[in-house]
């Protein structure tokens, strides 16, 4: 899968979780960028990437993913 | 909402909540408030977000109050003005297997494996008893999911030094408890864990990470459970079931194949499934379901199917038989109202999509499970929990008869010209009485199910339900109707506040199945009595509109009270007792 494809996925997966269809994310996007991503929403996001990636992120991953982009960089490495 | 329906995605469940929770808001079904306190051992944000999405899918907006981050035992213990000012409608524990303090081992006696039950189970007895103290409202409380290892392998579930062991103990005397109460219910997650796979259900990274007591992806089907519960105390059960029949309670299509044709009994797999699929159904009347038939068939083989010897359901298994050529959500109309339900207390059973789409998106309400291959049919209808059990009356045991007994009033009716005279002829005994505790638990359920004869509608639990029977400032009527072909048992609930020379009604409601009976005008007659000897001159009645008890906007003028102020659709209507004369001619009253 390429990032772009990876990117169009996330996306959609992004503005279902936080209901917001205005939602655009890039490498550089962290939680202070999206009002409602806090430590709660963090985690329901986190399952709802696994579920539409098939994927389960490994529990270092999850607390040292820093941005969209490295979340990302996993996503390709396993999908 | 069909998404929210057993099977369901749990993947698209975690990610679109929001949406789905704007669209519940957003339609017309109409909704009541409750407060509910969720009391946690673990993570509860995502149960709580789940949870509400379930609820207001049955007509309920919650609004919840959540204890910090595993602080259940200080919120029940000890005093708490979040909590307390809140005044929880009802109260959820949620602990796990996580939060069990006490563990056995292989080094311990068996006294000391006893004792360690003893304390583990007093713990949570203390928690309960002192909320109870304090709220007296519902209590959910969570069994015990087996643990994830066993030490001792196989042995562990039978040596009570295994943890295994431990949990089934405990659980057992959580069930003792729960038995012997009415306000007290069991969320049973050791059997949705079982069902969900305990290996899946036990995510350790998810416990890691995030506190979290079960995996995220299960959070779906653990809050369908948990709200069946909360939504069948509130009174929104469903009522009864309208089935199909060809391919739904037999294979094949008997007006095609001939009764000789259609597969049900031993003989084939499919005929298995079918039979065993009808044995549930049957079984469902010992709940107080009703069984109510909506096929398009020629009403003469229908009636052949089921008359078919391998049959469990047999017509007279049926209040209502509908096998004609008319559309399934006429029907269905009209079977509700010639049984005084709504249509919205039906659960369709069919596995034709086609009718099952046209029935859900005409009957708004209605539960439409996905009936998706005949193997899958017992578990799609159980695991949705339409009928979810939480307290249990005689009445709902006689219910199908009761139904049954209406139906040959029906046809006695048609022998007379003159309704008075049909009523004579019913030898009806109504016995009036104060709420006496061994009627609390049906006088509350049929408060809080009651929708259509209901002025105020106003509801209660059964603590404030046994606060008002031992309030001496209250007059509580409940009546039990009789008649030649049955007993109605309690139908009928006025509660009254004396407010010096006035009786404020605060209550008055009535089961539909007797309506037109003047069992209301005998109600009427022994509220006045009881009024005037508790020093009353004047009865108060109050009509809060609803969108179901239209029926009764006129009853307080048609009992002669004249009205004394309206705010919209709402009336307050006044009677003076003066020369009072009793209204009812039918009934003998037999106290």
């Amino acid at each position: 899968m390429t990032r772009a494809e990876i990117y169009k996925r996330l996306t959609e997966v992004f503005r279902d979780v936080f209901d917001d269809e205005t939602i655009e994310i890039n490498d550089n996007t962290t939680a202070n960028d999206i009002e409602d991503w806090d430590s709660i929403e963090h985690i329901t996001l986190v399952g709802a990437v696994e579920n539409e990636f098939g994927i389960r992120f490994k529990m270092g991953e999850v607390s040292t993913m820093k941005n969209v982009g490295e979340m990302v960089d996993i996503i390709a490495s396993r999908a | 909402m069909k998404e929210l329906s057993y099977p369901f995605d749990p993947g698209f469940l975690i990610k679109k909540r929001k949406k789905l929770k704007r669209e519940l808001l957003e339609n017309n079904v109409p909704k009541i408030k409750k407060k509910i306190a969720v009391l946690g051992g673990s993570t509860t944000s995502d149960i709580i977000s789940m949870l509400d999405i379930f609820l207001l899918d049955n007509g309920i907006e919650a609004e919840f109050y959540e204890s910090e981050y595993n602080r259940f035992w200080q919120d029940a213990m000890f005093s708490n003005e979040e909590l307390d000012s809140f005044k929880p409608d009802i109260i959820y524990i949620h602990t796990t297997s996580r939060n069990i303090m006490e563990k056995v081992t292989p080094k311990m006696s068996v006294d000391e494996c006893k004792s360690a039950l003893d304390r583990e189970f007093e713990r949570y007895k203390a928690m309960w008893e002192s909320l109870d103290s304090k709220f007296g409202c519902p209590l959910i409380q969570n069994n015990f999911e087996l643990p994830f290892y066993r030490l001792m392998g196989n042995r562990d579930c039978y040596d009570r030094r295994g943890m295994v062991n431990f949990i089934s103990r405990l659980n057992m005397a959580f069930y003792d408890y729960a038995e012997a109460r009415q306000n007290f219910y069991i969320n049973d997650i050791n059997y949705i864990s079982a069902c969900y796979g305990l290996d899946k259900w036990t995510a350790l990274d998810y416990w890691y990470m995030y506190k979290y007591a079960m995996t995220l992806d299960a959070v779906a089907e653990f809050a369908l459970n948990l709200a069946n519960i909360i939504k069948s105390v509130f009174g929104k059960n469903k009522k009864a079931v309208a089935l199909d029949l060809d391919n739904t309670l037999w294979g094949g299509v008997v007006g095609d194949d001939g009764v000789d044709g259609i597969e049900l009994g031993e003989e084939t797999p499919n005929g298995q499934a079918y039979r065993e699929f009808q044995s549930y159904i049957r079984q469902l009347k010992d709940i107080g379901v009703m069984l109510t038939v909506c096929s398009k068939n020629e009403e003469e083989n229908a009636l052949a199917g089921l008359n078919h010897p391998d049959s469990l359901l047999k017509p007279e298994e049926f209040i209502n038989i509908k096998a004609n050529w008319e559309n399934k959500d006429m029907n269905i109309i009209n079977t509700a109202s010639e049984m005084n339900i709504f249509p919205d207390a039906f659960v369709f059973v069919d596995d034709n999509p086609a009718e099952r789409t046209i029935v859900s998106s005409q009957v708004p309400g209605i539960a439409v499970p996905e009936m998706n291959g005949v193997e899958n049919y017992i578990r799609t209808i159980d695991r949705n929990g339409y009928f979810e059990v939480t307290s249990f009356s005689e009445d709902d045991l006689k219910r199908n008869e009761m139904y049954a007994a209406n139906a040959k009033r029906a046809k006695a009716m048609q022998s007379f010209a003159d309704y008075t005279e049909y009523l004579l002829s019913l030898d009806m005994e109504a016995e009036i009485t104060d709420f006496l505790p061994v009627y609390i638990q049906r006088i509350t359920q049929l408060t809080n199910k009651s929708n259509q004869f209901n002025l105020t509608t106003k509801r209660y639990t059964q603590s404030e339900m046994e606060q008002c029977a031992n309030d001496p400032n209250f007059i509580r009527l409940c009546g039990r109707l009789k008649d030649k072909f049955g007993d109605n048992g309690i139908v009928s609930v006025v509660i009254g506040k004396v407010n010096l020379d006035v009786v404020e009604i605060e209550l008055w409601l009535m089961s539909c199945r007797v309506l037109k009976r003047d069992m209301e005008l005998a109600m009427l007659d022994a509220l006045s009595q009881k009024a005037v000897e508790a020093g009353a001159k004047k009865l108060r009645g109050y009509y809060y509109r609803t969108a179901k008890n239209k029926m009764v906007a006129g009853l307080y003028e048609s009992f002669g009270f004249t009205k004394v102020s309206q705010n919209g659709e709402d009336t307050v209507w006044e009677l003076d007792l003066e020369g009072y004369k009793n209204k009812n001619k039918v009934i003998k009253i037999v106290n």
